[in-house]
């Protein structure tokens, strides 16, 4: 398969790592900010081949992690509402809210369906005009403009029973968050490629510029990231904090135009709350006024009594501090014994990109 | 945020194009990408392309990984050469 | 109505015992399934598991299985294949011969009558080519809502022959993993069906019987330790089963699992894993070293593991545990699947 099979090979893997050893001065430590770069690094091994020359840090770009309870309890209601069709991509359908998830509110009746993109949401309001269909609309800047486009075509079509509940996210706020934190020491960050193919590669320019570290874009598969990881040792050799374009066939410096100016149109940022890093300003998506008639939240009342009490093994929870990458999975206490893929007590463990998942299923402790 | 896969644009129909990869085809939207055309290849999120491939740049990315093996085949021939002067000097 | 006309619907009257579901036996299950002891239509079957000298031909098996699978028709097969393929794959990976199966069917009532015969038919024409008879069957059916169209279970009974003894305890470090071919067919041939996936694309089933397969294998080393077929969860987590019943540990080399193009483009499109597909046509063999070549040859011979490969090996490290050697050569855990996979963006 082009453009994927030519960024597996086994010998240039070998080499990139070579090269990374002998360019490195001391050991050093990179966030990956993205779930699918926790996913892939374990999934490849990577980071045993990195041992010695660098410690990966998982950030807190798992859009379905950091999505606060207070909203997941939210769509766990709006899904139990008559008439209401929840859609949503396969990722958020087992994560557990305050009390619930999707998963069980279908089991008992809710009419939740999984959806590959915004563009079947669409087909499911045309094909069923008596139901309400609500997008759960999660992602950071990579899915933001499709469900930009989802609303607007929605609004050509005409179509009165198509939603979006949004609890879309942005990527610099948080990033900023956890520096600014300083729980953390982080001497590089690995950049998300794919939210960079929309906003540009010039949008992480403050991390050099206001935090005096590097940053590479990286792709995702394994020689997309060891490329990454090798710039960003070369770029701490030289003492010069740069953002590094390490994925260069997908991402250019100011990005998608068209995808942003989409985005513009059919919302606004504002404050909004993430778990593990408390209310952040300017860093969520908002339908703007123009297009409250396809907003969730305006158009369809949700339960008062969505939001429930926390269990005791939920309020020990400490998938925050995961996500802030001052934990690493096996240093919680609830990890492996009261909280696993079976029975997951936080996102962290349930979602496909959360570290703990991640840690989980690719045996961080026994390999 | 991170799921998008690379596939071949095959036929442009509208704002819709068939893309294919391994024998698998899809039909995904270019709301997106409307520069795409047909013979790229772009990355899909979720049903929408939204970015085209730039294939030059795929070259030469790949062209480095090749000069890495030049560079460490030229350092191993160096190694060895040092290494039979040294017993040869011995 | 004329004496000959049936309904195309099921109805509730075909469920409760009276003419119409005499009717419907008669004219679908006994048209397509026929055979003696079935057309008999006696309350219970007599079955032989006897050979010409009234000795019993092996260790009698016996096994059960339901199929509820959405969607009922999907390519390369149907529910009613797979009711055959699921029980005598069952038996098969005991080292059973299959001899007899039971069919008994729960209908929705609005099912199509049509719908109907084409399984059965299909589940006629499987069951003849894997060399079984159905020689019990039941039918009731149910209002409207209640099921899924249709739902079959199956329950098949077999024999063992002698020198066979076949149990995933059995498997021993240094012995060799094999695998009957390419893996993540089915699953995924049945995730593109399904709502909200659209591919025009070759994926089909690989729904089969394997009892055939089975015996040419087990001609040319009946001491084969352990068959297990990778259905739900796919290739890992049987072999996650394996090793934990074994308590040995089991190491699987990535890249020498076959994987057809297209299964692998569709993984890569929805963020899925091959090795967590189910299939439905595919047996994993753990043998002794000294067989490995010999039973490798034999399955590739044979229609069903043309594409049979070596895949790994049983070790004495981390019992109970799947380690994978990645494309990159670096290992890694590869652990069981915990719930179903499903489509992410992430």
């Amino acid at each position: 398969m082009r453009y994927t099979d030519e960024y597996r090979d086994p010998q240039a893997a070998r080499r990139l790592i070579d090269e990374i050893g002998r360019t490195t001065l001391a050991p050093f430590s990179i966030m990956e900010f993205c779930g699918g770069h926790t996913h892939a690094i374990m999934r490849y091994g990577i980071r045993q081949m990195l041992e010695g020359h660098v410690h990966m840090l998982s950030g807190p770009g798992c859009p379905v992690c950091v999505t606060a309870d207070v909203d997941i309890d939210r769509v766990i209601a709006l899904a139990t509402v008559p008439g209401v069709m929840v859609a949503t991509f396969g990722d958020m359908i087992r994560v557990p809210g305050t009390r619930s998830s999707l998963q069980q509110a279908r089991a008992t009746g809710a009419d939740v369906r999984i959806v590959y993109s915004a563009l079947d949401a669409l087909e499911l309001a045309q094909q069923n005009p008596d139901a309400s269909v609500v997008m759960l609309g999660i992602g950071f800047e990579t899915t933001v403009p499709t469900v930009a486009a989802s609303v607007i075509q929605a609004q050509e079509m005409g179509l009165t029973n198509y939603f979006v509940y949004s609890m879309h996210k942005l990527t610099e706020p948080a990033t900023r968050g956890i520096l600014d934190a300083g729980e953390v020491h982080l001497d590089a960050v690995l950049g998300p490629g794919h939210v960079s193919a929309i906003t540009g590669w010039g949008m992480w320019e403050f991390l050099p510029r206001d935090y005096g570290i590097p940053c590479a874009i990286s792709g995702f598969e394994p020689l997309d990231i060891l490329q990454a990881v090798l710039d960003i040792a070369r770029a701490l050799r030289d003492g010069e904090p740069r953002v590094s374009n390490s994925y260069r066939r997908g991402v250019t410096a100011e990005g998608n135009a068209v995808a942003q100016s989409l985005v513009a149109r059919v919302f606004s940022v504002d404050a909004a709350e993430w778990r593990g890093l408390g209310e952040i300003p300017d860093s969520g998506l908002w339908l703007r006024p123009e297009y409250q008639a396809f907003d969730a939240r305006a158009a369809i009342e949700i339960p008062e009594d969505a939001i429930a009490e926390p269990s005791p093994e939920r309020r020990a929870c400490r998938c925050g501090e995961v996500l802030r990458g001052v934990m690493t999975p096996p240093e919680c206490p609830l990890y492996d014994k009261l909280c696993t893929p079976a029975t997951p007590i936080g996102p962290c463990m349930v979602s496909a990109e959360g570290s703990c998942a991640a840690y989980y299923r690719y045996g961080g402790s026994i390999i | 945020m991170c799921l998008a896969v690379p596939l071949a644009v095959k036929r442009i129909h509208g704002a819709l194009a068939d893309v294919e990869i391994g024998g698998v085809m899809r039909q995904v939207s270019l709301v997106l990408t409307p520069e795409a055309r047909e013979g790229d290849y772009v990355l899909v999120h979720t049903g929408f392309a939204i970015s085209v491939l730039n294939e030059s740049e795929a070259q030469e990315t790949l062209a480095l990984f090749a000069e890495l093996a030049e560079a460490e085949r030229q350092l191993d021939e160096e190694e060895a050469l040092r290494l039979s002067d040294t017993e040869a000097g011995a | 109505m004329p004496q000959d006309a049936m309904s195309d619907v099921i109805l509730m009257a075909h469920g409760s015992g009276g003419k119409l579901s005499h009717d419907l036996v008669e004219r679908v299950f006994i048209k397509h399934l026929s055979n003696p002891i079935l057309n008999s239509l006696e309350d219970a079957a007599a079955i032989d598991l006897t050979d010409g000298n009234g000795q019993l031909r092996g260790q009698p098996v016996f096994t059960t299985d339901s199929f509820v699978i959405q969607p009922i028709f999907f390519p390369g097969g149907d529910i009613g294949k797979l009711s055959v393929c699921g029980t005598v794959n069952d038996l098969s990976m005991q080292g059973a011969i299959p001899l007899y199966l039971s069919s008994g069917f729960i209908l929705e009532e609005g099912l199509p009558l049509r719908d109907l015969e084409t399984i059965v038919a299909s589940l006629a024409v499987t069951a003849r080519g894997a060399g079984v008879q159905v020689v019990a069957g039941d039918t009731k059916v149910v209002e409207h809502g209640s099921a899924d169209q249709v739902f079959i279970n199956t329950a098949g009974i077999g024999v063992v022959p002698p020198g066979v003894h076949i149990a995933a305890k059995r498997a021993r470090p240094g012995d060799v993993v094999l695998v009957s071919g390419a893996v993540g067919d089915h699953g995924l041939a049945i995730m593109t069906q399904r709502e909200g996936l659209r591919f025009e694309s070759p994926l089909q089933s690989d729904c089969a019987p394997l009892n055939d397969l089975v015996r040419a294998m087990l001609d040319v080393c009946p001491d084969i330790h352990v068959l297990r077929d990778p259905t739900r969860g796919g290739l890992a987590t049987t072999l996650n089963e394996i090793a934990e019943a074994a308590q040995t540990g089991i190491a699987i080399r990535e890249m020498a699992v076959p994987v057809h193009e297209p299964v692998r483009a569709a993984s890569e499109i929805l963020g899925l894993d091959p090795l967590y597909v189910a299939n439905e046509g595919k047996l994993i063999a753990i043998v002794p070293p000294a067989k490995a070549g010999i039973v490798l040859a034999a399955m590739r011979a044979h229609p069903l593991g043309r594409e049979a490969a070596h895949v790994g090996g049983v070790v004495s490290d981390h019992p109970g545990r799947v380690v994978l050697e990645t494309v990159l050569g670096t290992r890694r855990l590869l652990d069981m699947l915990v719930a179903e996979q499903l489509p992410r963006i992430c």
